[in-house]
């Protein structure tokens, strides 16, 4: 299992989509793709853009399907980083059909 | 470029702050002239950073005040880095509490990252922002002289005016970047309709000026419908077309303190509009068998 701080690589506040795709390239597709499962830890991240976690996940969720959230889970999440979450798993979940 | 004022009073949003800005760096300074302001107020343009980032002189004297807790002056940014330093510099220096802290850092972010990553302006995006004690109000303005909203939307959507270019900019779920149902790894077309519906559910003014369009989000009164709409075009609001050209996109914001929304309660509103917008967009999208 691959545990990903958050908070290390963009302090309390997660915007920085650059970051995020740093994290989505160079560690969770890499750990999807050798079979390990990923845990995303929000702690101390006090609110995130749901521009940062679309550039975090969404591409997962393409790629991988909705399978791909058996197997990424996001640990100590505050109510507003849940929410964002929740909307971009939500959005990519809806549009997923064919385009 | 000419700058002139009022001689008795000076009252500039600092979206217009904004784009004085960056209209200006785009101009020798030689050819800049500025009147002699004569306003008592006049020193507002210079506290805020206006000459400086003109490279002109500014006649008046003015004391310059600690901005701590009042103002975010004039500010360049070109980069995503920039702009992650300037949103944890500059935003604790309005001195807000923390729920309100994090609605400005998100609306900053936001309409900065959109102006880095889409405008493709050779100077960034200049930005500024103003609490109003009175008011307790806090007014953002950020503005840039890149492709503007309409070169860019229509390279994945069709849009024949400015104004229905603003429109599919503002609607969930749209962006320049593709037409694909979701948007791309990198871009949702989700960032405006976020800060649009951050100032409908507070009821704030929220406008938007590209090309020779704009879009006037209007302040709802206490007790009229928050509701969102994913259509810009359903909430109350005015627009205005064949403007004087603005070659780029102006985006303005005032974000009354008082009644700034639980962000996680506005996030709530936020997901059902959003959600309910794809699905009936996916569905338009399906077809039928056709039995002959």
């Amino acid at each position: 299992m691959k545990t990903i701080s958050i908070y290390n690589r963009t302090g309390a506040f997660a915007e920085n989509k650059d970051t995020a795709r740093d994290i989505r390239v160079k560690e969770i597709v890499p750990a999807l793709n050798s079979g390990e499962e990923v845990v995303l830890d929000f702690e101390k991240v006090e609110a995130a853009t749901q521009s940062f976690v679309h550039a975090l996940i969404s591409d997962v969720i393409r790629k991988f399907g909705s399978g791909s959230l058996d197997r990424m889970s996001f640990k100590s999440c505050g109510p507003v980083v849940k929410k964002i979450i929740g909307i971009v798993v939500d959005y990519m979940q809806e549009g997923l059909g064919p385009e | 470029m000419e700058i002139t004022a009022n001689d008795k009073w000076i009252s500039i949003h600092p979206a217009v702050l904004s784009m004085i800005a960056a209209l200006g760096v785009t101009v020798d300074p030689k050819n800049i002239h500025c009147q002699k302001l004569e306003a008592r107020s006049s020193h507002y343009l210079a506290r805020m950073g206006l000459f400086k980032t003109l490279k002109i002189p500014f006649a008046g004297a003015f004391v310059e005040h600690e901005p701590a807790g009042r103002f975010i002056p004039i500010t360049q940014i070109r980069s995503s880095d920039e702009l992650s330093r300037f949103i944890t510099d500059m935003v604790p220096l309005l001195h807000l509490e923390p729920e309100q802290s994090r609605t400005i850092g998100y609306i900053i972010s936001e309409l900065a990252r959109n102006v880095i990553e889409h405008a493709e302006s050779a100077h960034g995006a200049f930005l500024c922002a103003q609490y109003y004690k009175k008011s307790n109000t806090i007014r953002i303005g950020i503005a840039d002289t890149g492709l503007g909203i309409k070169a860019t939307i229509t390279r994945s959507h069709p849009a024949r005016t400015d104004l229905e270019a603003i429109k599919l900019a503002l609607w969930p779920g749209i962006t320049g970047a593709t037409s694909r149902e979701g948007g791309t790894e990198q871009n949702a077309g989700a960032g405006l309709f976020f800060i649009k519906s951050i100032a409908s559910i507070n009821r704030d003014f929220f406008v938007i000026y590209s090309g020779g369009a704009l879009y006037k989000l209007l302040k709802k009164t206490v007790g009229s419908s928050a509701r969102l709409h994913a259509d810009p075009f359903r909430d109350r609001h005015s627009q205005e077309e064949e403007l004087p050209v603005w070659r780029g996109t102006v985006v303005g914001a005032d974000i009354t303190l008082d009644q700034t929304a639980e962000f996680s309660a506005l996030l709530d509103a936020i997901a059902g509009t959003y959600k309910t917008a794809v699905r009936e967009r996916v569905k338009a999208r399906y077809r039928g068998p056709r039995f002959i």
